[in-house]
């Protein structure tokens, strides 16, 4: 085996990996939804009509540049009458193909785009706003006792049809679920509206997609879709309000959290604490995730990062709040017992 | 020649950039507490847009409403009850105030209030134009705060 194959094979085997991490985890081209399987088979589609056209494109040079001249003396304009015409005959129809390809290919992104952002009979309507840098679901109904506000999980049954309302709370951000939906800008002081529709129960990871600003990387979402009986379940029990704490070092850290800077801006059902700028933590325990996907939701890493956000996200907006180690210790037993 | 006017421009844009530095320095460290003298907040664009966030989160327009006043007073003229500097500004959000202001001590960290005052500060135009905030990216009520007419000197006011 000489050192050039050796290469072409490492290359190859290089290029085979680089299209296997194509399925699964955050992909456009393994579609879980109808939707999304609209713009895989869009993109599969473009993909093999450009590859034919290149190929042919290339095949039609080659050979020309192949092919030997006839008689230098022929110049350009001197062709025979009969020759002429079959020129104009190969540029006619080929300028035609082209034309009919490109219509082609304009309806039919037109119409998977249509298909995409149809309305449809929807049983649940989630408002999504995008907020530097974490993602606000407000779980909407006419029953304002049914209605319930979390953040950065958004939990779907499978095989319904969800309207999703996409608002921005301070500049442009993206809604992108690639093996899903997506993607579709939030714009502040605007309503864009997807209908997402999960057709096998699963986990999946969305992103924004749209440069917000220094921890646009660090703005991630997870996308549960269940099936119907545990998607109630789950929505049932975030209508509850927040588990009250019996343990007296979590009393303590309630006290901090409600009396306290927490309560300025987040919420827990339940409670006094009503802010409403930064995430809902009613259940934030369950949650898998802290800062939008930056962390994983666990006691040390939580003490982390409430003893120094600006070092696990700088630029985020929560701040530092001065606080003593136990009582640091006591606020983190409060939240993670937040089921 | 034209080599000579590239020169110049090269120049100028140079000494722009110069200019514009430290403008909207940020540091993702939040200062120890109790720093003496909060002036280094409103030469920063940065901590003066987000005072303008904060003004806004905590709903001080409530009261203030936009800076125009109305169960509060105003704050974009030039009377001011209990002083227009910086620092005094941060003792009425920090301590609260008679008649209404609530303290803001335990809910807002020291950089926030401080962050706020250097706003509140902006909003008369009593900071630099390139500091102050520019047009907001929704509708707004009036002109953006770096667009306004400097108030005139501050008159002291006896507190009601």
């Amino acid at each position: 085996m000489t050192a050039g194959r050796i290469r072409s094979v490492v290359q190859l085997a290089t290029c085979s990996s680089a299209l296997q991490a194509c399925s699964g985890w955050q992909s456009a081209l393994d579609p879980h939804s109808q939707t999304a399987a609209h713009l895989a088979g869009l993109f599969w589609f473009f993909t093999a009509i450009c590859a034919i056209v290149w190929v042919l494109v290339v095949a039609a040079l080659i050979m020309v540049l192949r092919r030997r001249r006839e008689s230098e003396s022929v110049l350009p304009g001197d062709d025979f009458p009969h020759q002429q015409r079959r020129k104009a005959i190969i540029v006619g129809s080929l300028t035609a193909i082209t034309a009919i390809i490109l219509t082609v290919l304009t309806y039919m992104s037109f119409y998977a785009t249509r298909e995409i952002t149809w309305p449809r009979k929807h049983v649940l309507t989630v408002k999504v706003t995008g907020q530097q840098w974490w993602w606000q679901l407000d779980y909407q109904n006419q029953d304002p006792s049914q209605s319930f506000g979390t953040a950065n999980e958004l939990h779907i049954p499978v095989g319904q049809p969800v309207t999703v309302d996409l608002e921005a709370a301070d500049v442009i951000h993206s809604f992108w679920v690639p093996n899903l939906i997506g993607k579709q800008d939030m714009i502040p002081g605007r309503k864009n509206v997807l209908t997402l529709r999960a057709d096998k129960p699963g986990l999946y990871r969305g992103q924004c997609a749209e440069f917000c600003g220094l921890q646009h990387a660090h703005m991630s979402m997870f996308v549960f879709a269940e099936p119907p009986a545990a998607f109630e379940a789950w929505r049932r029990h975030q209508l509850e309000p927040a588990a009250t704490p019996g343990a007296p070092q979590r009393i303590t850290g309630m006290n901090i959290f409600v009396h306290g800077a927490c309560a300025t801006c987040h919420a827990v059902g339940g409670t006094d604490a009503d802010g409403q700028t930064g995430p809902n933590l009613t259940h934030f325990a369950q949650r898998a995730t802290i800062a939008a996907g930056t962390l994983r939701n666990t006691p040390a890493n939580l003490s982390r990062w409430l003893a120094d956000p600006q070092a696990v996200k700088p630029g985020t907006n929560m701040p530092q709040v001065p606080m003593s180690p136990a009582d640091r210790q006591a606020l983190v037993a409060y939240l993670e017992g937040l089921k | 020649m034209s080599f000579a006017y590239a020169k110049a421009a090269a120049s100028i844009m140079a000494s722009l950039l110069l200019v514009a530095c430290e403008r909207e320095q940020r540091d993702f460290q939040t200062p120890s507490s109790g720093s003496p003298s909060g002036d280094h907040y409103q030469r920063d664009a940065y901590d003066v847009a987000q005072g303008k966030r904060l003004f806004n989160w905590m709903n001080c327009s409530g009261c203030h409403s936009h800076g125009g006043g109305g169960m509060g007073p105003a704050l974009m003229d030039n009377r001011w009850i209990y002083g227009g500097k910086i620092q005094q500004i941060y003792q009425s959000i920090h301590d609260g105030r008679r008649n209404g202001m609530p303290a803001w001590k335990h809910r807002m960290t020291d950089q926030q209030i401080w962050q706020v005052a250097a706003y509140v500060r902006s909003m008369g135009r009593y900071l630099r134009k390139d500091v102050a905030p520019g047009r907001d990216d929704a509708m707004q009520s009036g002109k953006a705060e770096s667009r306004r007419e400097r108030a005139s000197a501050i008159v002291p006011s006896t507190p009601p």
